[in-house]
């Protein structure tokens, strides 16, 4: 055992959150327990449904309060319940379909729903509802566009959503909603109602660094990161837990037995994202909804990209380094992160060491991380004046799907000539990866229709893809050279629009 | 009744009369999360809760079943194997083929082998990964064409035939085959199979399911613990979707719940976890579709004939009558005077498939809207062209392939007033338009017309019973055969009986589905609910309302005429009491306030044997134009417009009709284009899941849904106010995306060849049809 590890005098043993306006403390919970499980078999609190256990139904949908990094203002969030374990919870302010209606009387959201005929059998109304609530916190006057990216992870198999949406517009009319509350994003000033919610969870905050067991299994959520390297040095085998998006689902759908995780989401030093000498520098536990727009702001072309990764409530828990360390062939973010020659800052105990992350990626669900070794940081280095970003996903549905396909390409041309270039694709092969003789064939090429067919011809060289449920690996390899060619498209004088943003 | 009831719907002055858009009975428990399903019902303290252990193998013999490891397992309490079944070991509805648990034979993968009943339910699902299992492979048949080759098939396969196809198709100008395949769909409502037994007295047991059709499960659990359909009662007050996979599926969790509560005599829930509910239970039937067609320079279809062939499964579930249906409707709209219909019902080591909103018609309309648009492709013309050219007439060619005269064709009019009110011809102009200036993106633009036949195939199944009380403070509980799925039925039958009694809807109490308050019912589906259960519970009001009104006349010395029941209150003559106060008085007179009502559908007689008769009562009629933008790089598609006229008759709630027909489309849009099983070689369902299993999301439904209702159209048979069936027939005015695509996906060869596209449409299908027309180039 390190000695930074006794060092820490106190730990808690029980995890406290805020569930209507009381505070609840629990003692020995399970750190295998999900929310829902504890909602629905433990409170026997059940307008919070289970439709999948994996995070893409949204029947689960519960929202999560707490204070952003400033701690002065509140982050609403939607979250799915059943791939929450938790003990994530420690610290923050949970709200459930139940918490809404207050008196018998509907929350205006929940009146819009009534009133549209946005329920049928009713089973995803809740999730809606949710989501709703956290949309209506965050986003003054959306747009359909933005009602459906709020409402990406909500599946609902009976009303064909037009009522939903017909709700989301009308939920903004109902004059009750001045007595509501607001979240960050809707208005400047702190109200009186997001004040005394942040003096609630300042109660219930503490320093002291929350380690449970029960069920012979043990939740770590250290505050510090030296304190995090070591549990995580002295733990080589735990299980690292950021968003739990992908680490869920092992239980949920698996069964497997976590017996020893350790949290990222409350270690101070990996929860921000600043701009640094040269870099995004992006802490490993930022969630995707943080990291997005500092992304986004400096490459806009990487909007769909992002705007199509999962859904809000995923995107709300999980994070870039889940995202990246997780090292499925088909992560979103990885060919895009890897033609930007982005860099991950990897950790263990007090020592810190950079690899590229073309080069963190060994073999099929094999990283360069060693035992006991965690992602601190990922580095993406600022644009480049002049070069030409993109990346487009491939899947059978727009919004909540995993690619068959994800390609990414960064272009920098001089006198019409290709001086640099970079593609990368997910879905091709055991790893996310560059298509080398790819890039070769471009380089100091014309960029022209001749040279990208040939490159075309080489990207069958570069990867044999398989065949799985997703996609056959004839359309893998078809699709693979074509959006290469939409890239040379877009980027040559003959612009496409895309049919993802028709219509809309 | 007829016109009078037809004014009597405009003058109530009542809460939730009749014709009135009132919101779903439970939508503000909806909303609030306090609507109980099976799973929110408190749990006794004893509850077991149950996992099933699954085949791995498609096909095998068991030869050994090792459960020490699952038995000694934390928390679990007994194991249940085929060898432990008391009574019947079977769950299948119409062929006693389906076993509850493998008794030797596994036949598919994700077949239910054994139970495991544990204190948790995270317990139950630990210990059921236990097991050991070995088997003895045998050979599978994994698909259709296989299983044709090898005369695979859990039916015998059936034909219609009129006139002489053969001749037609050879003295035609014109002549084309083809074929398509045509994956299937999973349900996918939203809550997952469940039941709970509880053991009650003297061995009786009390099922709470998620279930179309309580009485089958009633009957089933019955049979399998060798008891009576006396000592079982089933309940359901909602359910949180079906969508047809709840009308035979849930005898199996049923009857594994029911089982293993014998054997404890402790309550038993099974809820499925959302991949076992998948892999274990029944889809609708994907299809392969041959044809070859004669038809003269305008398109009209001389002769045809069709091969279908479908993927029935393992066993034969309600698969006779979903290919029945398939049969039935491969007309759709169009009148097809020399005809030879094949159908094939395969037997395949995959799961036993089953119903799903349709029921076959689907299929059926696929396989004839697909020549239409061949035939059109082939000669150059707008399809809608062919269409129409091919609509049943008025008073001529109105007869169908099973001998049913159409007699209430609006088809015509709905297209007209479609073709107008979507534009629909400057759209087709500047569609072509925009193909010739886009080389990369295409769009395409269809009209496809929808005749859905309402009624049971099966005659006897068109019965219904209803059961209502009046209390003495005039409240009301009403009760019936029909099972809420989120339809809306339970509002709309409470409709009908505000309307008869004349009381606010508010004063109805809408009470769960019981085996033993209306027996013997009929599962709900074939989009008959509200046709059926509406006019029961109607006679059942009448009843009531006979003796009421016989009552007060005697009370008040008027004449029966003379007393009116109107706005919450009755007239007799010059007195006017409330409904309460009349009820009150009534009940001191001992008048009896309790009535069931029964309902047979008229008019409907159909023989099997030859495939004649008339199996439906009445059709319903829809259109819809749909306008779709591909991208020839990658098959990536999106819907971009939607106009839809939609026939729901004189309808009893313009607000769930209207739900009806928007989520039915969206769900034909999954069925068409995104929605793919995949199996791999092994027989294993790989899309078993969200993750991979792909309805539509919210922003697959169009910004520009335009949904009309065909007004002053009341139905002309003689229906429940005269309103019209509306569950199924809009899930089929999606083939409009789907020949939209084909359209697009024509314009790539500037419409000069048949574009070959399968169904789902995925982004690889609509990519590999462009390839090839492309090649074709
Ligand atoms: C419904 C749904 C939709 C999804 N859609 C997409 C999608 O569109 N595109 C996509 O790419 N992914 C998708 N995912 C996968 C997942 O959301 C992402 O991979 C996400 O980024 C994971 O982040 P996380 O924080 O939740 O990771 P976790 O689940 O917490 O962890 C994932 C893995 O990373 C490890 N880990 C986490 N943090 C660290 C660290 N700091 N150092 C070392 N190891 C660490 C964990 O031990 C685990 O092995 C989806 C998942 C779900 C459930
Ligand atoms: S249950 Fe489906 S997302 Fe949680
Ligand atoms: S109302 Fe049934 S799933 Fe949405």
């Amino acid at each position: 055992m390190s000695a930074r590890d006794l060092d820490v005098p106190v730990q808690r043993r029980s995890m406290r959150f805020i569930l209507d306006g009381e505070v609840v403390e629990i003692e020995n919970v399970d750190p295998n327990r999900t929310v829902l499980q504890y909602l629905r078999e433990d409170l026997r609190r059940c307008g919070t449904k289970e439709g999948c256990a994996e995070g893409d139904c949204g029947a689960c949908t519960v929202v999560v309060v707490d204070r952003d990094v400033s701690g002065k203002r509140l982050r609403v969030r939607a979250v799915n319940s059943c791939i929450q374990f938790l003990p994530t919870l420690d610290g923050k302010e949970l709200l459930t379909v139940e918490s809404l209606s207050t008196d018998g009387e509907l929350h205006p959201t929940q009146k819009a729903l009534v009133d549209c005929h946005g329920s049928q059998c009713g089973f995803c109304t809740p999730g809606f509802v949710m989501s709703l609530f956290a949309l209506h916190k965050n986003n003054a006057d959306p747009t359909r566009r933005e009602i459906d990216e709020a409402l990406a992870g909500n599946l609902c198999r009976c009303t064909g959503y037009s009522p939903i949406v017909e709700a989301a517009r009308v939920m903004y009319a109902d004059e009750l909603q001045s007595k509501c509350w607001l979240g960050q994003s809707r208005s400047s000033t702190v109200g009186a109602d997001e004040q005394s919610r942040i003096v609630a969870l300042n109660s219930i905050d503490t320093d002291v660094p929350l380690c449970i067991e029960g069920h012979g299994r043990k939740f770590f959520a250290p505050r510090e990161l030296d304190h995090f390297a070591d549990l995580v040095a002295l733990h080589p085998d735990a299980t690292i837990l950021s968003g739990g998006t992908d680490v869920g689902l092992w239980v949920t759908k698996q069964q497997r037995d976590l017996p020893i995780i350790i949290y990222t989401g409350n270690v101070a030093g990996l929860n921000e994202c600043l701009v640094d000498d040269g870099y995004l520098d992006i802490g490993a536990a930022v969630s995707l909804t943080d990291a997005m727009p500092l992304i986004i702001e400096n490459y806009p072309t990487l909007e769909e990209l992002f705007v199509r990764f999962a859904s809000p409530p995923i995107r709300n828990a999980g994070t870039l380094g889940g995202n990246i360390a997780n090292g499925s062939p088909i992560g979103d973010s990885m060919p895009a992160l890897i033609v930007l020659e982005t860099e991950v800052v990897l950790r263990t105990g007090g020592s810190t060491r950079s690899v590229a992350l073309n080069d963190f990626y060994l073999a099929y669900q094999r990283t360069a991380l060693r035992p006991g070794e965690f992602i601190e940081r990922i580095r993406i280095p600022l644009p480049v004046e002049g070069e030409q970003v993109q990346s487009y996903k491939i899947s059978k549905r727009f919004d909540q799907d995993i690619s068959a396909v994800c390609g990414a390409y960064r272009l920098q041309l001089a006198d019409g000539k290709v001086e640099k270039i970079g593609v990368a694709y997910g879905g091709m092969a055991a790893i996310p990866s560059r298509a080398s003789l790819c890039e070769q064939s471009l380089m100091g090429q014309e960029w022209s229709e001749a040279s990208v067919s040939r490159a075309m011809q080489a990207l069958d060289k570069d990867f044999s893809p398989i065949s799985d449920m997703r996609s056959s690996s004839q359309y893998r390899r078809n699709v693979c050279r074509n959006l290469l060619r939409r890239f040379y498209l877009e980027t040559s004088a003959s612009v496409i629009e895309r049919v993802y943003s028709i219509g809309r | 009744m007829g016109a009078d009831a037809i004014t009597s719907r405009a003058n109530s002055k009542i809460a939730g009369a009749v014709g009135t858009a009132v919101p779903h009975d439970s939508a503000r428990l909806h909303a609030t999360g306090r609507a109980a399903y099976t799973d929110d019902i408190p749990e006794p303290r004893d509850v077991l809760h149950l996992a099933v252990g699954m085949s791995a193998k498609p096909h095998a013999r068991i030869r050994r079943i090792d459960l020490a490891a699952v038995i000694s397992a934390p928390g679990v309490v007994a194991v249940m194997t085929a060898a432990d079944i008391p009574g019947e070991n079977n769950c299948g509805p119409v062929v006693h083929d389906d076993p509850i648990l493998a008794p030797g034979l596994v036949q598919y993968v994700g077949q239910a082998v054994f139970s495991v009943a544990a204190g948790s339910v995270d317990q139950a699902r630990r210990a059921v990964r236990l097991a050991k299992i070995e088997y003895e492979a045998l050979d599978p048949i994994l698909d259709i064409r296989k299983a044709i080759a090898a005369k695979s098939f859990v039916l015998p396969t059936q034909k219609i035939e009129r006139g002489d196809s053969k001749s037609a198709i050879a003295n035609a100008a014109h002549r084309l085959n083809g074929s398509a395949t045509l994956g299937g769909q999973d349900q996918f409502y939203l809550e997952g199979q469940i039941a709970m037994a509880l053991p009650a007295e003297d061995g009786d047991l009390f099922v709470y399911s998620s279930t179309q059709h309580p009485g089958e499960i009633q009957l089933l659990v019955a049979e399998a613990t060798g008891k009576t359909l006396k000592d079982v009662i089933v309940e359901c007050r909602r359910m949180g979707g079906a969508f047809g996979g709840k009308e035979s599926q849930p005898a199996l969790i049923a009857c594994i719940a029911a089982l293993m509560a014998q054997k404890t005599g402790r309550a038993c829930k099974l809820r499925l976890d959302r991949d076992t509910d998948m892999i274990m239970t029944g889809k609708r039937h994907d299809f392969v579709v041959d044809y070859e067609v004669g038809f003269n320079e305008r398109g009209r279809i001389e002769g045809i004939e069709f091969m279908f062939a479908s993927r029935c499964g393992m066993s034969v579930d309600l698969s006779g009558a979903i290919n029945d249906r398939a049969m039935f409707h491969c007309d759709n709209a169009y009148f097809l005077d020399n005809v030879t219909i094949v159908s094939h019902r395969c037997k395949t080591n995959t799961v036993s498939n089953t119903a799903f909103r349709g029921f076959g018609g689907p299929q059926g309309m696929f396989g004839i809207e697909l020549v239409v648009d061949d035939i059109a492709r082939h000669l150059g013309v707008d399809p809608l062209e062919v269409r129409r050219e091919n609509f049943y007439g008025i008073g001529e060619r109105d007869t169908t392939q099973y001998r049913q005269k159409v007699e209430d064709n609006i088809i015509h009019e709905i297209v007209d007033e479609l073709v107008r009110t979507s534009d629909y011809r400057k759209r087709v102009a500047k569609v072509r338009e925009f193909n010739q200036a886009s080389p990369v993106l295409k769009r395409g633009i269809a009209l496809t017309p929808v005749k859905f036949g309402i009624s049971f195939t099966a005659t006897h199944l068109n019965q219904a019973g209803a059961l209502l009380h009046v209390y003495t403070d005039g409240t009301v509980h009403l009760n019936h055969g029909g099972t809420e799925m989120g339809q809306g039925l339970f509002t709309k039958v409470a409709q009908v009986v505000a309307n008869e009694l004349q009381i606010d809807i508010d004063r109805i109490k809408i009470t769960a589905s019981d085996t033993s308050k209306v027996p013997n019912a009929s599962a709900t589906a074939a989009s008959s609910g509200s046709d059926m259960n509406g006019k029961a519970a109607q006679i059942a009001a009448k009843k009531i309302k006979d003796r009421l009104t016989e009552f007060a006349a005697n009370h008040f010395s008027v004449t029966e005429l003379d007393v009116v029941f109107g706005n919450n209150e009755v007239r007799a003559g010059n007195n006017t009491v409330s409904f309460a106060e009349l009820v009150r008085l009534a009940w001191f007179s001992r008048i009896s306030l309790s009535a069931t009502g029964f309902y047979r559908t008229p008019k409907i007689n159909y023989d099997r044997a030859t495939f004649s008769g008339r199996p439906f009562f009445y059709f319903a009629y829809g259109a819809a134009v749909s306008e779709v933008i591909i991208d020839t790089l990658t098959g990536e598609h999106r819907l971009t417009r939607v106009d839809i006229l939609h026939d729901c008759g004189a309808s009893l709630n313009p607000a769930i009709d209207m739900g009806q027909i928007q989520g039915g489309f969206i769900q034909g849009v999954g069925w068409l284009t995104s929605e793919e099983l995949w199996w791999n070689a092994e027989g294993e369902l790989k899309t078993h899941a969200p993750s991979t299993y792909k309805i539509p999301a919210c922003s697959d439904v169009p910004e520009d849904f335009r949904v009309r209702m065909l007004e002053s159209s009341p139905n002309r048979e003689e229906t429940i106010y005269r309103s019209k069936a509306v569950g199924e027939p809009p899930l089929m005015l999606s083939l409009s995306v789907f020949h939209a695509i084909r359209d697009a996906v024509a314009s790539v060869s500037n419409n000069t060849r048949r574009p070959r596209l399968d169904s789902p449409a995925t982004p690889e299908a609509v990519l590999n049809a462009v390839t090839e027309q492309q090649v074709s180039e």
